[in-house]
């Protein structure tokens, strides 16, 4: 855990980061489709993509509450530079530092933290998305190699990794395996034409009998699924939480601008009672979202046994609101909101996204309900 | 409580179908009946270090060591002496 004033000194840098180099650019970025390679560089170089990571591996050490408000910040200039720390750090980074043998990680952590090597997840395929048990791609051992065969489509920064985390299926079983991108036939392909996320190198990743060694095996032979994959997702989903608040909470303050700038019928349209409405909701939603992710992160702090619970229920409600309060943006914003010369227009296409990836929406009400059913049950 | 009691109650308390449709012995797999889900996973490998202040090596990071209650106590009887 970084100490209290250090933290502080640290989100002051992040902010004025953001909001020079990032958020005025944010729709630049996904006109050119790539956030650019010194943006990249530049986090690294600042840190920001070892944020939890431990000291002595380059890291900042931010507890979890603390890589959270980091990761709010970011989110809150550009969701497809926060994505970065969302695969990179947390669902590639964080997984290894938890799960990762020792020679691993002293292999790769350190050129993670230093943005040496950029790190992709490769979970979800052509035919294979919420069902992620059932991934087809396959693996083999042949001698002391294993023989990976398959394709991963939507892999978030998977046109610019230097090595993936693979998870392959070999009958029953399902493992994880790091594959560098210079292993021979494997190749990448962007994919175009997206709702949103456009600046996120997202592509497809075709793996046509790529060979790894055996030390490439994250974890245990055929536990990829039960350890690797629940891990990687739970902090996804913790990454993803906070995205979701970051993205409202942008909207909400590109709501208040313009309602504070904008005239109709001979007043700003603060004065209007409908307009408190929306901005009192978007105010409300922020906050509680917020809280959520607060506690998550105290709880993941502790260990606390409620925290994957409470991590799930983060995500749920940050990226419904987002969705919500995005939508809302663009209806105060009226005409001028389905342009892209203002801002919500790309807030409110990137909000949706966040009930799609790390668990839909409906998975999220399954596991929660279930909860629920059980705390709640009054005998 | 014994450590079988602990054990049962926290796979109780996790369960993803109500208690009165789950029964089940302690030589029983409560992942393949379907009784806790996968994310059950990682909890019962944070339980386990946690409630026993044991470190569980990498190489018994398997599902199979946390697949019932028999087999969580083996594993963690490798660890430390336990009153069953």
């Amino acid at each position: 855990m970084m100490d209290r004033d250090n933290f502080e000194k640290l989100m002051t840098e992040v902010k004025d980061f953001v909001n020079n180099k990032v958020r005025p650019f944010a729709g630049k970025f996904e006109e050119e489709e790539a956030v650019p390679l010194s943006l990249i560089k530049e986090m690294a170089e600042r840190k920001y993509l070892a944020a939890p990571f431990p000291a002595e591996i380059g890291g900042l050490e931010l507890d979890q509450v603390q890589y959270g408000l980091l990761t709010h910040e970011i989110g809150k200039g550009c969701p497809s530079v926060r994505a970065l720390l969302t695969v990179h750090t947390s669902l590639v980074g964080q997984t290894l530092l938890r799960m990762a043998n020792q020679e691993q990680k002293d292999k790769w952590l350190p050129l993670l933290a230093k943005g040496e090597k950029i790190a992709a997840f490769g979970l979800t395929e052509p035919d294979v998305g919420t069902d992620a048990k059932s991934v087809q791609t396959r693996y083999e051992k042949q001698g002391d190699h294993f023989v990976i065969t398959g394709r991963k489509k939507w892999i978030t920064y998977g046109h610019l990794a230097d090595v993936f985390v693979i998870i392959a299926r070999n009958e029953e079983n399902v493992s994880a395996f790091l594959v560098e991108r210079d292993r021979e036939n494997l190749r990448t392909t962007p994919i175009k034409g997206l709702l949103a996320s456009r600046a996120a190198y997202i592509a497809e990743i075709e793996l046509n009998a790529v060979r790894v060694p055996e030390e490439n095996v994250i974890g245990n032979l055929g536990q990829g699924f039960s350890y690797i994959v629940n891990t990687a997702l739970d902090y996804g989903r913790y990454s993803i939480a906070w995205a979701g608040v970051s993205l409202a909470e942008a909207a909400l303050e590109e709501m208040v601008k313009y309602a504070r700038n904008r005239s109709q019928f001979g007043q700003k349209l603060y004065k209007f009672q409908l307009i408190h409405e929306m901005i009192a909701n978007a105010v409300t939603k922020v906050q509680t979202a917020k809280s959520i992710c607060l506690q998550a992160g105290e709880q993941r702090n502790n260990n606390a046994d409620e925290a994957i619970m409470t991590t799930t229920i983060a995500k749920y409600y940050s990226s419904k609101i987002a969705m919500e309060v995005a939508t809302d943006a663009v209806q105060l914003h009226g005409g001028n909101g389905c342009c892209n010369q203002y801002p919500v227009e790309r807030l409110f296409r990137e909000a949706k996204i966040f009930e799609i990836i790390e668990g839909t929406s409906q998975i999220q009400q399954e596991i929660i309900s279930m909860y629920g059913l059980k705390k709640y049950n009054r005998k | 409580m014994s450590a079988r009691q602990k054990i049962r109650e926290y796979i109780n308390s996790n369960l993803v179908v109500l208690d009165d449709e789950a029964e089940f012995e302690d030589a029983d797999n409560i992942f393949q009946k379907g009784y806790v889900n996968s994310l059950f996973a990682m909890k019962l490998l944070n339980f386990v270090e946690s409630e026993f202040q044991c470190k569980v090596d990498d190489s018994d990071i398997v599902i199979s060591n946390f697949s019932s209650v028999d087999n969580i106590i083996n594993l963690v009887k490798k660890k430390k002496d336990i009153e069953e």
